[in-house]
Order: structure tokens, then C-alpha cells, then sequence
């Protein structure tokens, strides 16, 4: 099943676990180690990311390691333009609020 | 009224910074009360549907705004800034951390630090906003997503209040 990218950072357990594997690969107990939640859970969250496919999977031994692709979190770029968006509205709203403040003095 | 309203956005990945630069078409003073009276705040600070409300404001060095993003729903998502410097009608400073409606901070994410500059030029004030986080570069930009349903309706909802202009 393939997964939009936004799904993955939809929910905050799976926002902490991009951060905690962005800088070093971990091991599915040593993410779920950082988590009050239980093992399974985490399974999830990782499988969703996995989904998304924003895990690299390396095998070292028996353990399986997983790593953020770096490249695929440029998606989240797109994002930007929205964040940029939202500064536009907030702005046009306070353009709004000036305009009624300076009417509000022309009354006085 | 201007309607040519200068807009900067950029964003410095190195640095860990944003940085938001818009011109108003309004005096000094008024914008300078805009972003540090919690009543003016609340009318402009979260994009339609979003509403913002605010609980606790204390303008002043070491002094919070405690304030919630309330979606359509009545979804509250808290957080507040702490104001580390302030020169009236020039410039403040402040963290932003997610929190509970108590203020508790959220420890899953960082703060960031904002560094807001007010001037005039002619009859307009500029504003220059600068964003820095602490964390991984990415992680505001994303927590911000929380946004992206909201900001789909917001969209439709600013086509509904010009349609009624």
C-alpha cells in the first residue's frame, strides 16, 4: 500500500520518530525504547512510515536498522509554500485589523 | 490603500531560519499595538477557520502569552511564547513552544525563537520576522502540518468572506 507523505507526519509519535532516526539508524526496540507506548504500537507507527516509504532499511546481523530517506522528507518542501500561504492569510487578516483601527481613530 | 504590499519570504536551511518580511499600509504605533495586545491578536494571528485565543498575556520581559490555535471543531492546540527582550516599537523577542492549556510545555518538540523588527518607511511599517529552531531543521516545518487540513478550509473559507463583499 503506498502512503501520502503527509500521512506519515499526520500524528506526533511518527513526527518523533522521523527526528529520532534522521541523525542515526535505529533498531525497532530502540525506537520503541523512546516511547511510553507500547511495542506494538511503535510497530505500527514504523510499518506507516514504511508505507510512506520514508525508512531505509539496513540489515546488520539479525537486527534490522531503519534510517530516514533524507530525499524524500524534500517532499515536505511543497509544505513550505503552504506555511508560506499561511503567513499570506494571517497578513491579509491583519491588513484588515489595521484598516479598522484607522477607521476607528478617524472616528474619534 | 496599497495594494502593492512588499512580501519577503525565505528560508536559510543552514541557519535554521525562516525569515518573513511584509510591509503595512499603517502607522507604526498601530501595527507595534497589533502584535502585542492580546485583543488585537486574537482578530488576525490564526488563518481562518482557525481562531486564536488567548489566556494569558503578560507583554513584558520574562512574561508569557499563553494562547490557543481553536479549530473548527474546537480543537485547542496550545502553546506560548516567552518574551526574553523587549524595545517598545522597535523590536521584541520570544521562544514559541507547543504546550498544554496550562502551559506545561510539550517536550516532544523544541522551541523556536522569534525575532520580530519594526520600521517605518513613509507612511507604511515594515515588519521583519526571523524564526529559528533549536531542533531538527525540519521539525517545525512539519509540526506546522497540523495546519494542512485546516488550511484547505481555511482557503474556501476566505473565498466565502470575499464572495460576501
Amino acid at each position: 500500500m503506498k502512503r501520502d507523505i503527509f500521512q506519515a507526519i499526520a500524528d506526533p509519535t511518527r513526527r518523533a520518530i522521523l527526528v529520532l532516526i534522521s541523525s542515526s539508524a535505529l533498531t525497532p526496540n530502540a525506537i520503541a525504547e523512546q516511547f511510553q507506548t507500547t511495542r506494538q504500537a511503535v510497530s505500527k507507527h514504523i510499518k506507516i512510515l514504511n508505507e510512506c516509504d520514508l525508512l531505509e532499511e539496513k540489515k546488520l546481523g539479525r537486527e534490522i536498522y531503519y534510517q530516514l530517506k533524507i530525499d524524500k522528507m524534500k517532499e515536505i518542501d511543497q509544505w513550505l509554500e503552504q506555511f508560506k500561504a499561511i503567513w499570506e492569510q494571517r497578513f491579509s487578516q491583519l491588513d484588515q485589523v489595521l484598516l479598522n483601527l484607522k477607521s476607528k481613530e478617524n472616528e474619534n | 490603500m496599497k495594494t502593492d504590499l512588499l512580501m519577503n519570504f525565505s528560508v536559510d536551511k543552514e541557519n535554521k531560519t525562516v525569515n518573513v518580511k511584509r510591509e503595512f499600509d499603517a502607522p507604526l504605533p498601530n501595527v507595534w499595538s497589533a502584535w502585542t495586545e492580546a485583543e488585537i491578536l486574537d482578530l488576525w494571528w490564526a488563518p481562518a477557520p482557525f481562531k486564536s485565543k488567548t489566556k494569558i498575556m503578560e507583554f513584558k520581559e520574562g512574561g508569557r502569552r499563553l494562547y490557543a490555535m481553536v479549530g473548527p471543531d474546537g480543537t485547542e492546540r496550545w502553546s506560548y511564547f516567552e518574551y526574553s527582550s523587549i524595545s517598545p516599537k522597535t523590536n521584541f523577542k520570544h521562544s514559541a513552544t507547543f504546550s498544554d492549556g496550562d502551559g506545561k510545555p510539550n517536550s516532544e518538540f523544541g522551541s523556536s525563537y522569534w525575532d520580530i523588527t519594526f520600521s517605518e518607511e513613509g507612511n507604511s511599517t515594515i515588519v521583519d520576522i526571523t524564526i529559528r529552531r533549536d531542533s531538527f531543521e525540519e521539525l517545525q516545518k512539519i509540526i506546522e502540518m497540523g495546519f494542512k487540513e485546516g488550511f484547505t478550509s481555511a482557503m474556501q473559507g476566505l473565498d466565502k468572506i470575499l464572495a460576501e463583499k
